[in-house]
């Protein structure tokens, strides 16, 4: 049997002298989806800026595919085709929609351009719509259409996705994590999903981690944490 | 209009009058605040040391003058409901410009082109059309880094520079001819354009202005102090001419006059400038707007745009911005060489600051990524500059002024082909909400 497609191994990452990540060990396995949640600040974000080296890892190491990517360059991370749909979605705000789907084809030398765009369109049928728009005038559900989309366009191995359904109607980012769950079935594709919104993620995902303080303290599968009390008391019920 | 509506306007006349009246006598105790001290007293050397001597008409005057213009102003132009705020190109307006720019851009070719055949062109007009053509080129050039790449750079004169001299040391030492010199004085500029470029990787915006502000500065400076070989304040001076394809433009028997049986005329070699300028400026316009096909040109803008999320789609930073770099430099370097062959002449005096300034100012007037818009700003500042030489040293006020009111009326610069981007700010909504969500 071979490895997990991404090994995280005792991985430290610091902001200056303020530790962010204290040590954290995450699998993801081929055709996987799992979840990472925790609350603000517990250092969600940073681990999937760390997986892409910025900041890197000061400890430990990163795994992908059997290849050591702890030190690789970000650019040269995207190359092995992780995509990311970052936190903040990062769309290019003046660039139409369809230019942003184009930049995410880059790292695949617009091999299979027409077909990627196709098959984004058909997924996202608004950012079909909104061809011609610039990214920066779309609303937030359809930004973050367009950023997941342009991730795909790099028939990513791994699709790595901040915090999704971050500021979006609940309807919209039902209708992402729908997204993401067909994609999972049909292609095969390897997720791993950073979300506040636990419930919804983790009853999508295979399995999920959950971070506090950066560390890891509960792993299990997706549904199994959701019955967890701890896990309810703090992220499903924490508001009541 | 109706009795009612009638009366509305009336009555609400007389307190818009009264404001702008307090408005303007506000102001004018304001300017006789600041003119009692300033304008009203001057000391004067008296036989018992400095005695203050009142001037009072003259604050009378500057106090009258700005309570009638205000009140003016007020009445007019700020009047409430007739000035609105604007902090956008209005798209409409822009669709419109940018067809305009797309009919235009042709048409302006085809002038340029036959501009030095119209009827009633002298040789004056020429030598500004070079003037222009120069500036276009180097606006063109220079928006490759700010308008496409987002990369501000305050030196861009440095890479001017190079290329004149690097033009002008080669042909004085090594005797090579323009059309050498040209390709040469093109890389050399690439060259610094990269070693600027190192330093500057990891900076942006305000800290990469002043780095490459330095750079420009330091580039004269060492013009001016490296003696032996700049020939420092005192520059470099018998520049040849470029000759046509080996012709040169003089006259007897072997000259370009002679050999194509015209009267030898001291226009031909200034005509032949203008066409070289021409050419070159539209390899610029033609390179860059190709590039912006191209994957460089997308990933030059995606840079500008985001580069975090530029390095996370597997673009490599460093070398987009290099080529950003060396690119702009290299047509800096053209432009350069065909200064210093056109002048015949060349010194620091030439590479100042201003210079830089008025480059930028070019690209941002004119719509940064616009390459029409760069066109059309260019032959306003400087054309307009020429116009107004009457006006002594009083056209770096009209200049000044031509400046605000552009970005006053088009922030965007006159043709912003990029409709004003209304970001919907997205709401952080808080985790608690997101949470119950999940429950229903």
């Amino acid at each position: 049997m071979t490895g997990p497609l991404l090994a995280i191994r005792g991985v430290t990452a610091y902001y200056g002298a303020i530790a962010a990540l204290k040590g954290v060990d995450v699998d993801v396995a081929s055709g996987e989806i799992v979840t990472l949640i925790g609350a603000n600040g517990a250092g969600k974000s940073t681990l999937m800026m760390t997986i892409f080296g910025s900041p890197p890892a000061r400890d430990g190491s990163i795994v992908f595919d059997g290849q050591d990517i702890t030190r690789t360059p970000t650019h040269e991370i995207a190359r092995l085709k992780i995509a990311q749909s970052p936190e903040g979605r990062r769309i290019f705000g003046r660039m139409t929609v369809t230019e942003n789907l184009q930049m995410g084809a880059a790292v695949t030398k617009f091999a299979h351009y027409d077909e990627d765009l196709r098959r984004v369109f058909d997924i996202f049928p608004r950012l079909k719509e909104r061809a011609g728009q610039r990214g920066g005038t779309l609303s937030g559900g359809e930004q973050q259409m367009l950023a997941i989309g342009r991730a795909l366009m790099s028939r990513p191995r791994l699709l790595m996705l901040d915090e999704p359904s971050l500021g979006l109607a609940p309807l919209i980012a039902k209708q992402i994590f729908g997204v993401v769950d067909e994609l999972n079935r049909t292609e095969g594709l390897t997720v791993f999903l950073v979300e506040q919104n636990a419930y919804h993620a983790l009853k999508l995902a295979h399995r999920g981690y959950v971070m506090v303080n950066g560390r890891i303290t509960m792993s299990g599968a997706g549904r199994e944490l959701l019955e967890r009390p701890e896990v309810r008391a703090a992220y499903l019920e924490g508001g009541r | 209009m109706t009795v009612a509506e009638h009366d509305a306007v009336t009555r609400s006349e007389p307190p818009a009058f009264a404001a702008a009246l307090r408005d303007a006598f506000v102001a004018a105790l304001i300017a006789l605040g600041l003119a009692a001290p300033m304008m009203g007293l001057m000391a004067t050397p008296g036989p018992e040391g400095l005695k203050l001597e009142p001037h009072w008409q003259r604050v009378a005057i500057a106090v009258a003058v700005v309570f009638v213009g205000r009140l003016i102003l007020n009445l007019t132009i700020w009047r409430p409901g007739v000035r609105k705020p604007k902090t956008a190109n209005s798209p409409r307006t822009d669709a419109m410009l940018a067809r305009i720019a797309k009919l235009l851009a042709p048409a302006a070719i085809v002038i340029a082109v036959a501009l030095p055949f119209l009827p009633g062109v002298e040789r004056y007009t020429v030598d500004l059309g070079i003037l222009v053509l120069t500036y276009v080129m180097l606006g063109w050039g220079l928006n490759i880094v700010v308008g496409l790449a987002g990369l501000l750079d305050l030196g861009y004169v440095a890479f001017y520079a190079v290329g004149a001299y690097s033009y002008a040391l080669l042909a004085q030492h090594f005797g090579l001819g323009f059309w050498i010199c040209l390709p040469l004085a093109g890389i050399l500029a690439a060259f610094w354009g990269v070693i600027l470029g190192f330093p500057v990787l990891r900076l942006r915006g305000d800290y990469l202005a002043i780095v490459t502000l330095a750079f420009g500065e330091i580039i004269r400076i060492v013009l001016l102090n490296w003696y032996w070989f700049t020939g420092g304040p005192n520059g470099i001076g018998q520049i040849p001419r470029p000759s046509f394809f080996g012709l040169e433009f003089k006259p007897g028997p072997d000259g370009f006059a002679a050999t194509f049986g015209l009267q030898f005329s001291g226009l031909h070699r200034i005509i032949f400038l203008y066409y070289l300028i021409l050419a070159l400026a539209l390899i610029t316009n033609f390179v860059t707007i190709r590039l912006r096909r191209l994957p460089i040109g997308r990933a030059w803008e995606a840079l500008r745009e985001d580069e975090i999320a530029c390095r996370s789609l597997g673009i490599n930073t460093v070398t987009t911005k290099l080529t950003a770099f060396a690119l702009g430099a290299m047509f800096a370097g053209f432009a350069g060489s065909f200064f210093a062959t056109r002048q015949g002449f060349i010194s620091p005096e030439s590479f100042v600051f201003m210079e830089s300034a008025l480059i930028l100012a070019i690209v941002v007037l004119g719509g940064m990524g616009s390459q029409f818009g760069v066109a059309i700003a260019a032959l306003v500042m400087i054309g307009g500059f020429e116009l107004f030489r009457e006006f002594k040293d009083y056209r770096m006020i009209v200049f000044g002024a031509v400046m605000v009111l552009i970005m006053v009326w088009r922030p965007r610069g006159l043709v912003s082909s990029r409709t004003p981007s209304v970001f919907l700010k997205e709401k952080k909504t808080i985790a608690g909400a997101l949470v119950q969500e999940g429950h229903g």
